[in-house]
């Protein structure tokens, strides 16, 4: 509770004892406080102990089905989840996306490859120039206090929701291709799986829209991708 | 024009009709013969029957005629008649003989002209009986039409002629004029009857034909509804057997291969799920120790520097072989997952042209150090709905391909577009490869020239899976080569992979080929 730490914490939910040492290894040279838990039933009391900054879930768990774990993580916190996973198949990733990952890496990975995912996941957007008050549909972001409003209504977002509203919302009327999201708010520089893009666009819009089934917040441009929503009034 | 490609378009319509239904052919077919065979039968009872009657009429016109002939000879030869003038006498026997019956008409050929009764005219009495009178007193029949003085219409009857001889030897012809006005009657009546009954015994065969057909045709389209169903994948789909017939063995039959059928599609079911699983599980077992492996290979290679020369070189060898390890696992793993048909498509709508340029974009370092410059030329309107991870995959591997085989020389990557497709072509010009080979490319670990060393160190997968991926988006993947001019591998994709592609907006063989052939 009274932990001043200065280091960045990661929780690694993993299995396989070999891979969680080197992965620790790994991550502590890179200079990150790593915490380790080897069970899916374990993990969400872990997290809820060690408070960690990000969460690194392999998927395939023993006693718990990671896709379940990261759920209930994420009915408790917004840290940042990234997906360790086997299978870079469609229902895996995407059930894990859907669950509320915020990113995945596909084993076998370069280590750096896994240390850019986490750095990205790390970084906080607010720190590039620019208005700090913005609009977009009927919603208020507050850069600064990392907040978004409706009205009075706070909305709970992840940080990478936030990130994926705040890129919309700083280019109000520029079109945004799945892939320059991509680059933009995962920091892919070569474009990579854009089903990272629909299914975060999903889960914001699930918070964010009035009616998820005609968005007017995150508004889709057929063939293109998304853009943001008009502003309801200029203030 | 117009009226003609409407004439043809009418008669495929009927062609259509006649072959789309089995009841309509089979109960034309049968009005058709029953028809026939109806009015052969019809017209020989009509035949029997008036060849009948009217020789009845004729042996019962013989018989009267002599009758009565018997009797105006006796009367004419009675000594009281002497007396009286032979015409009078004649007219006499004429009136007689009328009285007797209305059944017959008698005519007279008498010495002041001849003697008719019953309004017949002379012209009923045939010449050729006249002439056969004439020439003998015996009596002759012949079939005569009867013609009537007044209004009466015509009818057929039989002239019955003979001789009458009076007392004083004189000889004068008579013919007795039999009408069929009660047998022609009757033979209308007959007809009337047999055509009544014809109509109704066709009416009653059609309607049976009909119920027949039906019959039959029911359970044939009750099966092929089955069986529709179950190419649907319905395979709990059977017939109702009922009895021991044709139609019940065609059921037992169908009931029997749907029967097989889901229990095959079971097996392999299970077959394709346990071969699924096992691949998930292969997968994830050897992924997890690869991944442990190529992280810890990466913390030496990282601080090789700190090692003696011969660890150095180990751990750098290490390190690249576990890449190479790792590239071919993942190509294997990718393999298997097609062949177990556990790959699923993930379509958005997608501009292939900016897939393509940002892919290119990726292997232009690449490519300079090839020496190889890449030349993009994009059409306009190239979205498709599409897996863009595969489809930059297989772009990913017909562009290193292209490099690795390219020589040093420019590569063309051309993308096109039509209203169903996409395409986007990759034309190097290296060593190429023969015509013959073209197939063989996308075989799985296939090499142009063993013996050359690869540039890149690809695991020989590359030009599989990216079949394997356009396969999956009901896509083409072509390859063109010739032995020293180059290759061209072109993608053509469906705007919509639910609709089948039927051409492609690239050619297959390479524009500048074409061009160069045209002139020779």
């Amino acid at each position: 509770m009274t932990d001043t730490r200065s280091r960045t914490r990661i929780l690694i939910v993993d299995d396989d004892p070999a891979l969680s040492e080197m992965l620790q290894i790994v991550l502590r040279q890179e200079g990150f406080d790593t915490v380790h838990c080897g069970t899916g039933t374990a993990a969400v009391a872990a997290m809820r102990e060690s408070r960690p900054d990000l969460v690194l879930l392999d998927l395939m768990l023993p006693g718990r089905d990671g896709v379940k774990v990261c759920r209930d993580m994420r009915t408790e916190s917004v840290v940042p989840i990234v997906m360790l996973t086997a299978k870079s198949d469609t229902s895996d990733v995407v059930a894990g996306l859907e669950a509320g990952a915020d990113d995945y890496v596909a084993k076998p990975f370069k280590p750096k490859e896994l240390i850019a995912r986490i750095r990205t996941r790390l970084r906080q957007m607010s720190a590039d120039p620019g208005k700090d008050v913005l609009g977009i549909g009927d919603l208020i972001i507050s850069v600064s206090a990392h907040t978004v409003k409706r009205g009075e209504t706070a909305l709970q977002l992840t940080p990478l929701e936030f990130d994926l509203l705040l890129a919309l919302a700083k280019r109000p009327s520029h079109v945004f291709s799945r892939e320059a999201l991509l680059d933009e708010v995962w920091g892919y520089r070569n474009a990579a799986d854009t089903r990272l893009v629909n299914v975060h666009v999903q889960r914001l819009r699930a918070k964010v829209e009035k009616d998820p089934e005609h968005p007017e917040i995150v508004v889709t441009v057929r063939g293109v991708g998304y853009r943001a929503g008009e502003p309801a009034d200029e203030s | 024009m117009s009226q003609l490609t409407r004439a043809d378009r009418r008669s495929p319509g009927l062609a259509q009709l006649w072959w789309g239904s089995l009841p309509l052919r089979v109960l034309f077919t049968t009005v058709a013969a029953s028809f026939l065979v109806l009015v052969l039968a019809g017209l020989l009872l009509m035949q029997q029957a008036r060849s009948s009657i009217v020789e009845t009429k004729k042996d019962a016109s013989i018989i009267e005629a002599t009758g009565i002939h018997n009797f105006m000879s006796r009367q004419l030869r009675l000594p009281e008649s002497r007396s009286i003038a032979i015409y009078e006498q004649l007219n006499l026997l004429a009136e007689q003989a009328q009285e007797q019956a209305g059944q017959y008409k008698v005519v007279i050929d008498g010495p002041a002209g001849a003697i008719l009764s019953g309004g017949i005219t002379w012209e009923s009495v045939p010449e050729t009986l006249q002439m056969r009178v004439s020439g003998s007193d015996k009596m002759f029949v012949t079939p005569t039409e009867v013609i009537h003085a007044d209004a009466v219409p015509n009818e057929p009857g039989w002239a019955v002629g003979t001789t009458l001889v009076d007392g004083a030897g004189e000889r004068f012809p008579v013919y007795y004029i039999f009408p069929m006005t009660n047998e022609v009657a009757t033979l209308k009546a007959l007809q009337r009857a047999v055509i009544v009954t014809g109509l109704a015994l066709l009416g009653a065969l059609a309607a049976i034909a009909y119920l027949v057909t039906v019959q039959v045709v029911r359970p044939v389209r009750k099966a092929s509804q089955t069986a529709r169903r179950l190419a649907s994948g319905n395979l709990e789909e059977r017939m109702r057997v009922r009895g021991t017939d044709d139609i019940a063995s065609l059921a037992v039959s169908l009931n029997d291969m749907a029967g097989d059928l889901a229990a095959r599609i079971r097996e392999l079911e299970s077959l394709s799920l346990v071969q699924r699983r096992f691949v998930g599980d292969v997968s994830h077992e050897l992924r997890t120790p690869m991944t442990t492996i190529r992280m810890a290979a990466d913390v030496l290679y990282e601080s090789r520097d700190d090692f003696e020369p011969q660890s150095r070189r180990t751990v750098e060898l290490m390190s690249t072989q576990i890449d190479r390890f790792d590239s071919l696992l993942a190509d294997l793993l990718e393999i298997s997952r097609f062949d177990a048909g556990a790959a699923v498509l993930s379509l958005d709508e997608v501009d292939l042209a900016l897939v393509v340029a940002s892919e290119v974009d990726a292997q232009r370092a690449f490519a300079k150090q090839q020496g190889i410059e890449l030349r993009l030329r994009v059409e306009a309107r190239t979205t498709a709905l599409m897996d863009s991870r595969r489809i930059r995959r297989i772009l990913r591997n017909l562009l290193t391909n292209a490099i690795e085989h390219g020589e040093g020389r420019p590569i063309d990557i051309t993308v096109g577009a039509d209203a169903h497709a996409v395409a986007v072509a990759v034309r190097d010009r290296g060593v190429g490869f023969q015509a013959s080979e073209s197939g063989l490319v996308f075989e799985r670990f296939w090499r142009a020239d063993p013996s050359r060393n690869r540039v890149v160190g690809g695991t020989g997968l590359g030009l599989a899976i990216a079949l394997e991926d356009a396969r999956l988006h009901r896509g083409w993947l072509t390859a063109w080569g010739r032995p020293g001019r180059g290759a061209q591998f072109r993608l053509t994709l469906p705007r919509d992979p639910h609709h089948v592609l039927m051409g492609s907006p690239l050619p297959v063989i390479p524009t500048d080929i074409d061009a160069r052939r045209r002139p020779t």
